[in-house]
C-alpha cells in the first residue's frame, strides 16, 4: 500500500531508509523516525482498537505517552511480544509486527462491539449492582463472563530474549525534558561547571519548537525552530553534559532520588536484539533537578467525541510538521484556546483544507488573525454537539452557544470532515513533582495545577510550570535557573524573543447539548469508556471525593492512568457540585510516570543472579561425589550422598548406621562462627547466654542457648575458650547474621562499658566433623603429635594442632552422641583438610554424611534443632532444658519474660519423644497430635517436629512438642492423618545411649 | 529512598542501613524488679510516633555502628543524627 | 428507602438515565451525641457499623473518617482472603471472617466480586514444607479446606510457574486453600457504608479526630474539626494512625506503622486463575477481573507514615516475581503505591479493650487485615456493645503482650499479604 497521506517533506525522517512492517498481518512502509502511529495514518489508518468496555472502535488521538487509545500488542507471537504498547511512542524498525487488541475476531469487525449496544444497561458501577441472584451463577455464569472481558493485551508466554540492566548516576544537575525550556537549563547548567545530564524520552531534543516553522514564534529574529537546532548543537560540545535520549524518568522519590529507563533496543529489528541489553534502569542520585516536563493538550467532552479520526490538535499539528503526514484531508479544529490556531496555520499553509470551530465569542490573537487572513473559516461561539462516522468520523454536527454558555441555540448545521482536532487548552505535567512530594497550587485563570512547595532541592520550569508563551517560557526559565544554580555564567540574557500573546481560554468541562446528558456519550476517559454521564451518576449517589469519583468510575485507571481525562473529571466535578476546582485536590500522581518494565526494575538480577549462592570450600568435592544439595538460608549444603541406585531414604540409613558403627564425616563449615575477644569477654557471654561462662576453663567448650528478650529460644550452639579473653562462638547456619547483629547492638548501646570485639569469621574457617568410635583413630593418623586420650584431650575441650605445617583448632564436641571432633582449618585449606580425613579414615570405611543424616543422628540423641524444634514459642523450659538456665545469674537476655504468667505455666507445649505404635510406620514432620479424635472441636495438644526412621535403633522415632508432655510420659496419643490415624506413645526425647556413654567410646 | 548521614561514615544511601526502632528505650537495669506490665511496656509498647520521632540506626552495610537519627515519620524528613549515648541535639 | 440494588434495578433505572438513583449513603453533619462512635471509616470501621446496627441493634452511631471512606489500607490492599492460619485462635478468627465472606454480597446487597479461586503457599525449602505441612495437618483438624500439593500438582494447578529444580529456591510443594480467593476492595467499604446508612447510621467523612476526651478513667467524646461529638464508647479501626489516636488518649500501644508496597501490571487476558504467595522468596500474585497482575511487596523496615516505601522493596518483589514466572519480564508496571500498616510483635491483631473504659481498639492487622473484614468487624461490635469479647476474639487482647500469651503467627504472615 501506498502512502496516500505523507504530504509533506520533513527533515526529521530519513526518507532514504524505508521500512516495511505489519500491522494485522498487513504489511505497510513508513521511514526511518516514523513512530508506529505516524507510519500507519501516513497509510491512511485511523482505526487501531477497541475500547476496554463498550468495545468501541478507536483511532490514534496523540502523539505521545498520553496516547489511551492507541495501544497494540508488538512482536507478534514470539518470545518478543509485547502487550499495551503506544503506537504513538513505538518507533518502527524492518519487520515490527503489530496487531489491534481488545477485539475478535477483528477491529473491524468486533463481537464485543454489542456492548455499545446495551450501554444504557451498563454504567459505572453496573457490577456491584448485580450478578448476587442467584448466588451459584455468580462462580458458573457471571465471573467467568466478567473475566473473559479482562484485559486489553496478551501476556507473553515464552521467557524473555533480551537482557537488562541497572547503573547508578550521581550528577549536580539533572534535567527531565529535553524541550526548549529543558535545553536552556541544561545549557545554563553545564556552563556554569555542574557536572549535568539531560534526559528525553523521545529519539532526538527540541520537544515541540524544533517544529515550530512559524514568522509568528522568533528568537533573536530567527524563527524559533532554527534557532534552537543551533542550540541542541552546541549542548553536544559541552563536556560536562550528558544527553540521555529514549530515556524516560519513571519515578521521583525523596532526597532527588530518581529512576529513569533508557531504552536500547526497541526501535531495532529482531535479530539484532537477541541476547542483548534491551533496557536500563538509571538509578540516579542528583545533587539538583530541574523538571521541564511540558503539558499535555486537554480535549474537549461533548457528544461522540471518542471516533477514530477524533485526535487532539497539537498533535495533528506534530504529524504534518514534523512526520509530514496529514491525518486527513478535510480538516475541522475544535477549540477553546489560541493554540489550536497554530495546526490550522501550519495544515492550511500545506494546502489542506480546515474549518475552525470556536466556543469563545472571538479572540484578538496574532495566530487568529493569521488564520483569518488565510481565508480559513471560523466558527465563533460554537460548539459540537454530535459526531458520525463508526470507523471513521464522517461530520460533525454544530450549533451556537447560548449567551452564558450553558446551552446551545438556534439550529444544527452539518459538517463534513475526516479529522477532527480538538483543544481543551493544557494541563502542566506535574507527576513527578508530586511523586517527589511537592505539594500544589490552583491556578484559576487557566484551571491548572502547578508547582508550588517542593520537598527536595528542584525547580519546574517551562511550561510544567505553568507558562505556555514562549517569551515567558525563555525568560523565566533563565531567571529561574540563574537563581536556583547560582549561575554567573548566562548567554541568554540578551535573548530578544517575540510569539502572538494568547488571549484567555474558555474552560467549560462538559460541553452543552441540545440532548438530555443520558443520551449522549461524552467520553473522558477514552479507554475505560467512562463518560462525563458516569461521573454526574457517582456523584448523585454520594460518591463525592475525586478518589471516590475514580475508583468507581474507574476513570484515570487506564494504562495512561488519566493523563487526559483527570482533569476533566475533577471539572465536572467542581461543575456539577459548584465547588471550586482547586478546593478539590488532585487524584494522586503514583509512579511509574509511564508504564516500567519489570524485567528493566529487576535489571540483571534473575536466574544465576537471583540470589547470592554460598558455597563452602568442600562444595566441589560434594558434587563431585555426587551429594544432593539442600539450601540452607543462601548456603548449599550436602543433603545425602546417594550411591549409584540409592534412595534417599536408603542413603540416609546407609550414613547413618556407618557414622554410628565406625566413622562418619561431616561438612560443618555453615555453623556461624564469631570471634569475641575483650577482658569482659565472659561476662559478656554471660549476659547473652542462659547458663554460666565465667567458669569456664581455657580450652573447654560448652553449649549455650540464646533467647530473645520475650524468652523464646533463638539461637543456640558450642563457643569453646581459646584463652582468657578469647571466645569463639558457634551459631545455626540461618542465625549466623541476626545473632551477629544483636550481639553488637546489645553492646553498642545497652552495654557500652564491656570491652568485648566481635568479628563474623564464618567464612573465615572450614570445618570438618569426624565423628564415630574411629574417629579418634582417623585424628590419630592425621595428628601423630597430639594425645587423643580422654585426660589430655577430654569431651568439650579443644586443641591448636597443625595439620602438614597448617594451624587448625580440634574441638572434641558432639552433635550425634558419638565420639567425635570437629576440626576447623583457614578456608583456603578445607578441601585438602576433607580430602586428608577421608584418606585417613578409609581403612575405617569414613563416610561422609549430609545433613539429613546430621538430623536423624542427633534426634536418637534427643539433640533440638532451633528451628525445626523450635518455632519462636518455645521457653528453655518447654525444651525440657531447665538444667542449662542459670538461676544465680542476676540477668540474662530474656530472664524476665520467663516469669510472666504464660511463660510460667506448667501446661505449655514442651518438648517429648513420640513411638509409633507400629515401628516401621514413620511420621510426618508437620503432622498433629490429639488425644482424642471424636470430641469437636479436636483439641490439637501439638505437633511432629522431627521424624525418621532410625537405622541405630530399627524403628520409627520422632520428636515432639505436646501440651503438658512433661507429664504425660507412656501416655497413648493419636496422630490424625488425612487417610487414617496412627497411634503413638509418648516417650522420653533422648532414644539412643541415654547415659552418653558413646561420647567417650 | 533517603540519605542518611552516618556519624562515622558520612553521608550514605539508605540501603546501606537497617532500622532498628525507637530510639532511648533504656534496657532496664534491674528487669527482675520490674512488674509484669512495666517489663511488657519496655518490651513491647511503642511511641510510634507520626512526626518528628527519635530512633535507631545501624549501618550495617558500612562501619556496622548504631547511632541515633531524628527524623520526621511524616514525610521521611532526617532532621539530625547522633551517636550512642550523646545527648539528642537540642532545637 | 434505598433502592435494592438487583438487574431489575438497573433495567428500571436504565429507563430514565440512571438519574433517580438514591445516594448510597447521606453525607450528615454529626450530631451532638451517639451511642458510639467509631473512629475510622476503612472497611472494618464500616463493618463494625453495620454489625452493631444489624445485631446489636446500636443505630445512634457514627463513622467518623479523617478522608473518604475506604481511603485506607482498604482501598490499597491486594485483596487476598484465607483462613489456613496455623493456631486455632487465629483459624477462629479467620475462617469465621471467611464464612461471612461467602454470603457478603447478599447480607449487604452489593456485589463485592468475591472470588474463591483458590489461594497457593508455595514451599521453597525443607523447613518451608514442614511449616506449610504443618499448617495443614492443623487447618484440617480445624475444619478448613487446606491441602498439601507436590510440585507437580502445583504446576498443574498453575501452569505458568516456574516449577524447575534449577532455579534457585525451586518450589518444593505448597498449600491449597480452594475456599480462599480474592474480593473487589472499594466494594467492601462501598457496600456496608450502604448498609450501615440504611439502618440509620451516620458516616461523617472528612472528619478528623482531634483529641480524645476522658472523665479520669472513662471516655467522654472525641474532639474532631467538626466540634465535639459526646459518647461513652468509642471503637478505634484506624489501622496505620492508630498509635496517633492511642495517644491522644495518653495509652501506647504495641505497634509499629510501616509503608508496605504494592503494584499492578498493565491489563491483559486471563492469565492466572488463581492467587500465589511465596514467603521464602517473596513474591505474591494474582489477577483482578480487570486484567491487571496484582502484586504485593514487602514492608519497609522503618516506621512511616509518608505512604511511600523505597524502591529496593518493590524490586526485590519484582525480582521473585520473575524467579518464578519468567514470562512476565516484559509485562509493565502500570502504578505502585503504599499503605501504612500497622504491626504487632507477634504478627497477630488487637481487638480489645483497654484500660480506659469505652475505648477500644481494633488494629494490629499488619499486613492482612483485608481478608479479616467482616469478621473483624462482626467481633468488634460484638465487644463494644458488650463491653466484652467474644471468644473468637477473645485471645487477641491486649494483655497478652503482659503474660507473654502471645498467638504468633510469623510463619503465617512472614511476607505481607
Amino acid at each position: 500500500m501506498s502512502e496516500n497521506f505523507r504530504s509533506t517533506e520533513t527533515k526529521f525522517l530519513d526518507k532514504t531508509n524505508r521500512i516495511s512492517f505489519k500491522y494485522n498481518g498487513k504489511k505497510y512502509y513508513g521511514y526511518k523516525g516514523d513512530t508506529l502511529a505516524s507510519a500507519l495514518l501516513s497509510n491512511g489508518v485511523h482505526l487501531i482498537g477497541r475500547s476496554f468496555k463498550y468495545h468501541r472502535p478507536r483511532g490514534i488521538m496523540t502523539c505521545g505517552s498520553e496516547e489511551p487509545n492507541a495501544i497494540v500488542q508488538i512482536g507478534g507471537n514470539g518470545s518478543f511480544t509485547e502487550p499495551n504498547v503506544r503506537a504513538t511512542e513505538q518507533e518502527i524498525y524492518e519487520g515490527l509486527e503489530a496487531s489491534s487488541q481488545n477485539c475478535w475476531p477483528s477491529v473491524e469487525f468486533d463481537v464485543g462491539g454489542i456492548n455499545n449496544f446495551i450501554s444504557p444497561v451498563i454504567p459505572a458501577g453496573f457490577y456491584y449492582k448485580t450478578f448476587m441472584w442467584p448466588k451459584k451463577l455468580w462462580y458458573s455464569l457471571y465471573e467467568p463472563a466478567i473475566r473473559l472481558s479482562a484485559g486489553l493485551g496478551k501476556s507473553p508466554t515464552q521467557p524473555d530474549p533480551e537482557l537488562y540492566d541497572h547503573k547508578h548516576l550521581h550528577c549536580d544537575v539533572l534535567v527531565v525534558g529535553g524541550g526548549i525550556s529543558g535545553i536552556i537549563a541544561a545549557s545554563i547548567s553545564a556552563d556554569n561547571g555542574n557536572n549535568t545530564v539531560l534526559i528525553d524520552d523521545k529519539n532526538s531534543l527540541g520537544g515541540s519548537t524544533v517544529y515550530q516553522n512559524d514568522e509568528n514564534f522568533k528568537i533573536n529574529d530567527e524563527i524559533s525552530s532554527s534557532w534552537l537546532d543551533k542550540k541542541i548543537e552546541e549542548l553536544k560540545n559541552k563536556h560536562n553534559l550528558t544527553i540521555k535520549n529514549r530515556t524516560s524518568v519513571a519515578a521521583y522519590h525523596g532526597y532527588n532520588y530518581l529512576l529513569a529507563r533508557e531504552n536500547f533496543a526497541d526501535h531495532k529489528p529482531l535479530d539484532e536484539r537477541l541476547n542483548k541489553l534491551r533496557q536500563r534502569l538509571w538509578k540516579i542520585r542528583a545533587k539538583k533537578v530541574i523538571l521541564a516536563t511540558g503539558a499535555i493538550e486537554r480535549p474537549l467532552i461533548f457528544n461522540n467525541n471518542d471516533r477514530p479520526g477524533v485526535m487532539l490538535a497539537s498533535s495533528v499539528k506534530k504529524y504534518i510538521d514534523f512526520f509530514g503526514v496529514r491525518c486527513g484531508d478535510k480538516n475541522i479544529i475544535f477549540t477553546n484556546n489560541d493554540t489550536a490556531y497554530e495546526t490550522a496555520i501550519s495544515l492550511n499553509k500545506k494546502g489542506i483544507e480546515v474549518t475552525v470551530i470556536d466556543i469563545r465569542k472571538n479572540s484578538s490573537s496574532a495566530l487568529v488573525k493569521t488564520t483569518q487572513d488565510a481565508g480559513i473559516k471560523i466558527y465563533w461561539n460554537h460548539t459540537i454537539v454530535n459526531t458520525s462516522g463508526y470507523r471513521r468520523i464522517k461530520s460533525i454536527e454544530i450549533m451556537e452557544m447560548s449567551e452564558d454558555g450553558t446551552n446551545v441555540v438556534g439550529k444544527k448545521t452539518s459538517l463534513i470532515c475526516d479529522n477532527l482536532s480538538i483543544s481543551g487548552g493544557w494541563t502542566p505535567m506535574v507527576h513527578l513533582f508530586t511523586q517527589s512530594g511537592g505539594k500544589l497550587r490552583f491556578r484559576d485563570a487557566d484551571q491548572v495545577f502547578l508547582p508550588n512547595t517542593a520537598m527536595s532541592d528542584q525547580i519546574s520550569i517551562g511550561s510544567c510550570n505553568g507558562d505556555f508563551e514562549l517569551d515567558d517560557i525563555i525568560k523565566n526559565t533563565i531567571s529561574e535557573c540563574k537563581n536556583f544554580l547560582s549561575a554567573s555564567v548566562i548567554d541568554y540574557d540578551l535573548l530578544k524573543v517575540s510569539c502572538p500573546k494568547q488571549n484567555e481560554s474558555k474552560i467549560i468541562w462538559l460541553l452543552p447539548n441540545d440532548k438530555p446528558l443520558g443520551k449522549t456519550k461524552p467520553f473522558l476517559d477514552f479507554q475505560n469508556d467512562s463518560t462525563a454521564k458516569d461521573i454526574k451518576l457517582a456523584m448523585r449517589e454520594g460518591f463525592k471525593s475525586i478518589e471516590h469519583v475514580k475508583r468507581y468510575t474507574t476513570t484515570g485507571m487506564g494504562t495512561d492512568q488519566g493523563k487526559l481525562a483527570n482533569m476533566h473529571a475533577l471539572g465536572i466535578i467542581s461543575e456539577t457540585a459548584g465547588v471550586k476546582m482547586g478546593s478539590l485536590g488532585t487524584t494522586t500522581f503514583r509512579p511509574p510516570y509511564t508504564p516500567l518494565t519489570f524485567g528493566t526494575i529487576v535489571g540483571r538480577n534473575v536466574g544465576t543472579f537471583f540470589d547470592i549462592t554460598r558455597k563452602t570450600p568442600m562444595h566441589d568435592w560434594h558434587k563431585d561425589h555426587k551429594a544432593e544439595f539442600e539450601n540452607v538460608g543462601q548456603w548449599k549444603r550436602a543433603w545425602y550422598y546417594p550411591k549409584k541406585i540409592e534412595s534417599m531414604h536408603q542413603a540416609v540409613q546407609r550414613e547413618s548406621k556407618a557414622a554410628r558403627e565406625s566413622a562418619g564425616i561431616l561438612d560443618a563449615s555453615t555453623l556461624g562462627k564469631i570471634d569475641i575477644k575483650g577482658t569482659d569477654a565472659s561476662e559478656f557471654l554471660n549476659r547473652v547466654y542462659t547458663n554460666a561462662w565465667s567458669k569456664l576453663g581455657i580450652g573447654k567448650c560448652r553449649y549455650g542457648l540464646m533467647l530473645n528478650e520475650d524468652g523464646m529460644v533463638y539461637d543456640d550452639g558450642v563457643t569453646t575458650r581459646l584463652s582468657e579473653n578469647h571466645y569463639l562462638m558457634t551459631t545455626t547456619t540461618g542465625g549466623a547474621a541476626n545473632v551477629l547483629s544483636k550481639l553488637e547492638d546489645y553492646l553498642q548501646t545497652e552495654w557500652p562499658e564491656l570491652d568485648v570485639w566481635l568479628t563474623s569469621v564464618t567464612d573465615h574457617y572450614a570445618t570438618a566433623s569426624v565423628c564415630g568410635p574411629n574417629s579418634k583413630n582417623i585424628l590419630k593418623k592425621l595428628f601423630p603429635n597430639i594425645e587423643f586420650n580422654d585426660e589430655n584431650f577430654p569431651h568439650m575441650s579443644f586443641k591448636n594442632a597443625e595439620l602438614d605445617g597448617i594451624n587448625c583448632r580440634i574441638m572434641r564436641i558432639s552433635f550425634t552422641g558419638e565420639h567425635s571432633y570437629e576440626i576447623n582449618i583457614e578456608s583456603k585449606y578445607g578441601k585438602s583438610l576433607w580430602e586428608k580425613c577421608m584418606d585417613a579414615g578409609k581403612k575405617f570405611n569414613i563416610t561422609p554424611y549430609g545433613t539429613e543424616t546430621m538430623h536423624l543422628l542427633r534426634a536418637e540423641k534427643g539433640f533440638i534443632i532451633v528451628g525445626q524444634d523450635t518455632d519462636g514459642t518455645m521457653t528453655p523450659s518447654d525444651l525440657q532444658m531447665d538444667w542449662i538456665v542459670s538461676k544465680k545469674k542476676y540477668d540474662f537476655i530474656g530472664k524476665r519474660s520467663l516469669y510472666r504468667s504464660d511463660t510460667m505455666r506448667e501446661d505449655r507445649k514442651q518438648l517429648v519423644g513420640l513411638l509409633t505404635d507400629n515401628p516401621s510406620e514413620i511420621l510426618e514432620e508437620g503432622a498433629q497430635i490429639v488425644q482424642d479424635e471424636k470430641k469437636q472441636p479436636i483439641e490439637m495438644l501439638g505437633h511432629v517436629t522431627s521424624s525418621y526412621f532410625s537405622p541405630n535403633l530399627n524403628k520409627s522415632i520422632a520428636l515432639a512438642v505436646v501440651k503438658n508432655g512433661k507429664n504425660l510420659k507412656g501416655q497413648k496419643l493419636l496422630v490424625p492423618m488425612k487417610d487414617k490415624t496412627i497411634n503413638v506413645t509418648v516417650s522420653d526425647f533422648i532414644f539412643f545411649d541415654s547415659k552418653n556413654e558413646r561420647l567417650n567410646a | 529512598m533517603f540519605i542518611i548521614n552516618c556519624p562515622f561514615c558520612g553521608e550514605r544511601d539508605q540501603s546501606e542501613f537497617s532500622a532498628g526502632g525507637e530510639a532511648h528505650i533504656v534496657r532496664p537495669k534491674q528487669p527482675t524488679e520490674l512488674t509484669d506490665d512495666e517489663w511488657a511496656d519496655f518490651l513491647f509498647m511503642r511511641k510510634n510516633i507520626k512526626g518528628i520521632q527519635f530512633e535507631r540506626w545501624n549501618h550495617s552495610h558500612g562501619c556496622r555502628k548504631w547511632f541515633n537519627v531524628i527524623r520526621d515519620t511524616s514525610n521521611d524528613k532526617i532532621h539530625a543524627v547522633y551517636k550512642m549515648g550523646e545527648k539528642p541535639p537540642s532545637n | 428507602m434505598k433502592n435494592n440494588y438487583s438487574i431489575f434495578s438497573l433495567l428500571k433505572n436504565s429507563l430514565s438515565y440512571h438519574e433517580n438513583w438514591k445516594q448510597a449513603w447521606r453525607d450528615p453533619e454529626p450530631k451532638k451525641e451517639y451511642d458510639a462512635v467509631i473512629v475510622g471509616g476503612g472497611g472494618h470501621g464500616l463493618a463494625t457499623a453495620f454489625y452493631l446496627a444489624k445485631k446489636h441493634n446500636m443505630k445512634n452511631i457514627a463513622v467518623v473518617e479523617k478522608g473518604w471512606i475506604g481511603g485506607g489500607n482498604t482501598g490499597r490492599n491486594t485483596t487476598i482472603i484465607r483462613s489456613n492460619y496455623l493456631w486455632d485462635a487465629s483459624a477462629g478468627l479467620y475462617d469465621h471472617a471467611l464464612k461471612l465472606w461467602e454470603n457478603l454480597s447478599q447480607e449487604i446487597n452489593y456485589n463485592v466480586m468475591f472470588s474463591q479461586r483458590g489461594v497457593m503457599n508455595l514451599a521453597h525449602n525443607l523447613q518451608d514444607v514442614r511449616d506449610l505441612k504443618r499448617r495443614t495437618h492443623a487447618n484440617r483438624l480445624n475444619g478448613i479446606d487446606a491441602v498439601w500439593l507436590t510440585a507437580e500438582e502445583v504446576k498443574k494447578f498453575c501452569p505458568i510457574i516456574n516449577t524447575s529444580p534449577d532455579i534457585r529456591y525451586p518450589v518444593l510443594g505448597g498449600t491449597l486453600q480452594r475456599r480462599a480467593g480474592t474480593a473487589r476492595h472499594d466494594a467492601v467499604a462501598w457496600g456496608y457504608a450502604r448498609g450501615a446508612d440504611a439502618m440509620g447510621v451516620d458516616i461523617i467523612q472528612n472528619c478528623e479526630v482531634k483529641g480524645i476526651k476522658r472523665n479520669r478513667d472513662t471516655v467522654d467524646g472525641i474532639e474532631t474539626n467538626k466540634g465535639f461529638i459526646k459518647t461513652k464508647k468509642i471503637g478505634v479501626v484506624a489501622a496505620g494512625h492508630s498509635s496517633v489516636i492511642a495517644n491522644m488518649a495518653g495509652i501506647r500501644l504495641p505497634l509499629e506503622s510501616k509503608p508496605l508496597q504494592a503494584l499492578v501490571s498493565e491489563p491483559v487476558k486471563p492469565i492466572i486463575d488463581t492467587v500465589i504467595m511465596s514467603n521464602a522468596v517473596h513474591a505474591y500474585v494474582s489477577q483482578s477481573d480487570k486484567g491487571e497482575l496484582v502484586i504485593g511487596a514487602g514492608t519497609d523496615a522503618y516506621v512511616s507514615y509518608t505512604q511511600r516505601g523505597s524502591h529496593d522493596i518493590v524490586e526485590g518483589t519484582l525480582k521473585a516475581i520473575l524467579e518464578l514466572y519468567p514470562i512476565f519480564s516484559r509485562m509493565k508496571m502500570l502504578r505502585q503505591w503504599g499503605g501504612i500498616v500497622d504491626i504487632c510483635p507477634d504478627a497477630s491483631p488487637i481487638i480489645s479493650k483497654t484500660n480506659i473504659k469505652g475505648l477500644y481498639f481494633n488494629c494490629g492487622w499488619g499486613t492482612g487485615g483485608f481478608k479479616a473484614t467482616p469478621g473483624s468487624g462482626d467481633l468488634f461490635a460484638h465487644t463494644i456493645a458488650n463491653d466484652e469479647p467474644h471468644k473468637l476474639n477473645s485471645a487477641f487482647n491486649l494483655n497478652r503482650f503482659v503474660s507473654g500469651d502471645l498467638v504468633d503467627e510469623h510463619g503465617a504472615a512472614a511476607v505481607a499479604h
